[in-house]
């Protein structure tokens, strides 16, 4: 018996020990930001590795916005506006399809599940020519529309909140419809804020993955419209880099998703949770 | 006859509202997505199709019908060929690697009496960082050719030479591209998997446990059947991603002029570098690649649907 919860505990403080080690690699790559964007190049381009950093101040931060070649400000806002709108509009357009879809048994509503599905199999990065074709035929290149509307049909929020539908008390909406409410307003009134758990897993996965998407804001943004994620790429290939700025421009742009995850990480983990049940 | 005529217009219109028009409020709350899937997806695919059989370089109009020439050019190739085999390249580390990995942390964390929200959280933390600041950390802090490069400074402290990890004159690259995707997103599928291993059934394990079975036993007999359809779950998902694999690639390859090497570009660079990105838009080839690699990601969905149903039969039948 002894011998048994001696090895057991060996084991439970092997567990913490490699648990530990991975976590500090897991990290290593947010503190490399933060030591750069608080560094000189000097010091960052050394021969020998620094760990500190060696300029504990705004320098690098206040320099970056100042560049009139980069514009950081105005491509942060460019950002907030694109992920805002879309996850808002995701959200709406598939929390109603996705309720038709688990309420409604008629034949179209189930062709149309057939449809989401075999939509949720090709990825929109996958059909971009298509999809930027069609864009660019609206005109609606350089503009917040082009950045914003062709991504906001979502098969995959769809399907997620229709799965959470299927099982949501239905006694609350015959309730609510034998008191002669129409199914419109039962739904925005019983149904979308009894369902705040998975609209905040949707939404915080629609966020994230909107304010870190690359291909599709490079394909639409100009001069207007460049989002933080482009203006960095394009910042990174630039002749003469500076790195110590670049890297403030990147730990600029992770706050906004880092606040995302640190506040609203029980909903994004339920979020990813959904996303693997078939 | 014309007595007949007009109840049957009223049958065909009740038909289509529906009980209490019930036809008509599902119209109302699902028209924004299909118009929206119909506008930016599927009538954009058909439209591609149709120019994937026209010259239709800088032009959606085109007028001059070559048939299969577009399709026979992109097979043809030599760098559309070498894309499909870098994707298979990709997938073949990627795929089994990120499984194995997030596999690991989740069991690693499963049952853990203390601190196990916190590591989870640690380990979930990166996939809130897009693919260009990753790509960003990797090309010019880790994985920077140069002196001052992380791994170089550490290989030159144990007597080693740097490395030009990016150049393309051997194949260091992929332990940049993979590592990069790993660690970005080991931790979304860890938390699948510890979702998977939270259903399993604790007496399962109890019951294991009094017949002996235990360590590497418990885990090839007991959880890693129980955890089949979160493991087919995740493998499908890697391998769409591993397809769709483009901003990591681009951000820590791409040259500053907009070009990019002729290794390591998978398929939708390649795309992109011909139909978009490149001197002329030749929306005929690109709509032709669009078709070949959207065959190709149905004919994989179709074939993990068929495994999926395949091992859920072979289940039953046991």
């Amino acid at each position: 018996m002894s011998v048994r919860s001696r090895s057991s505990r060996a084991w439970t403080w092997a567990r913490y020990a490699v648990l530990s080690v991975l976590a500090l690699f897991f990290l290593l790559p947010f503190y490399v930001v933060v030591r750069n964007a608080f560094s000189t190049t000097k010091w960052i381009t050394a021969a020998r590795w620094n760990w500190l950093p060696n300029q504990f101040d705004l320098t690098n931060l206040r320099e970056l916005f100042g560049r009139e070649n980069v514009a950081m400000a105005r491509a942060m806002g460019n950002s907030a506006v694109m992920s805002i709108g879309q996850t808002v509009l995701t959200v709406v357009i598939a929390l109603m399809a996705g309720y038709a879809l688990a309420r409604f048994s008629n034949r179209a509503s189930r062709l149309l599940l057939g449809l989401t599905l075999f939509t949720l199999m090709v990825p929109a990065a996958v059909t971009f020519i298509p999809t930027f074709v069609m864009t660019a035929q609206l005109g609606w290149i350089d503009s917040f529309r082009g950045l914003i509307i062709p991504g906001v049909f979502s098969a995959f929020a769809t399907y997620l909140f229709r799965q959470s539908f299927v099982g949501f008390p239905v006694e609350l909406e015959e309730a609510a419809l034998i008191d002669g409410a129409n199914p419109w307003t039962t739904f925005w009134r019983i149904v979308v804020p009894n369902s705040l758990g998975i609209i905040g897993a949707v939404g915080t996965i629609t966020f994230i993955g909107s304010w870190n998407a690359f291909l599709w804001p490079l394909l639409i943004g100009r001069e207007q419209t460049r989002t933080v994620q482009v203006t960095l790429s394009q910042f990174m290939t630039s002749q003469g880099v500076n790195y110590p700025q670049l890297f403030a421009g990147a730990l600029v742009a992770i706050v906004p998703v880092l606040l995302v995850f640190l506040f609203l990480q029980r909903y994004l983990v339920q979020g990813v949770e959904s996303s693997g049940i078939d | 006859m014309s007595v007949a005529a007009p109840p049957r217009t009223t049958t065909l219109l009740h038909r289509l509202r529906g009980h209490q028009g019930r036809n008509l409020w599902f119209a109302l709350f699902v028209t924004p997505f299909v118009v929206g899937l119909a506008m930016f997806v599927y009538i954009p695919i058909a439209w591609s199709a149709y120019l994937s059989f026209f010259e239709a370089r800088n032009t959606v109009h085109p007028t001059k019908f070559v048939g299969f020439e577009n399709y026979t050019y992109l097979l043809g190739d030599k760098l559309f060929r070498q894309s499909l085999l870098t994707f298979i390249a990709f997938a073949a580390f990627i795929v089994p690697l990120t499984y194995v990995c997030s596999l690991g942390l989740a069991l690693l964390l499963h049952g853990l009496k203390g601190g196990q929200a916190f590591f989870r959280s640690v380990f979930f933390l990166p996939t809130a960082v897009s693919y260009v600041i990753a790509a960003m950390i990797w090309r010019l802090a880790f994985f920077s050719g140069t002196r001052f490069g992380f791994a170089n400074s550490l290989l030159r402290q144990f007597g080693g030479d740097n490395v030009n990890w990016l150049g393309g004159t051997n194949y260091w690259y992929w332990l940049v591209i993979v590592s990069l995707r790993l660690w970005l997103q080991v931790g979304f599928y860890m938390i699948l998997l510890i979702a998977g291993l939270n259903r399993i059934p604790t007496d399962t394990y109890e019951a294991a446990a009094i017949d002996g079975a235990s360590g590497w036993r418990l885990l090839r007999h007991i959880t890693l059947p129980q955890l089949r359809t979160s493991t087919v779950a995740v493998l499908m998902l890697l391998l769409i991603g591993a397809f769709q694999a483009f901003d990591e690639f681009w951000n820590t390859l791409g040259s500053m002029t907009g070009g990019y090497p002729p290794y390591a570009r998978p398929p939708l660079v390649h795309l992109y570098l011909i139909s978009i990105g490149g001197s002329q838009q030749d929306l005929g080839v690109g709509g032709a690649g669009t078709m070949i690699i959207t065959a190709l990601i149905v004919f994989f969905g179709l074939l993990q649907n068929w495994l999926a149903g395949w091992s859920e039969r072979k289940e039953r039948g046991r």
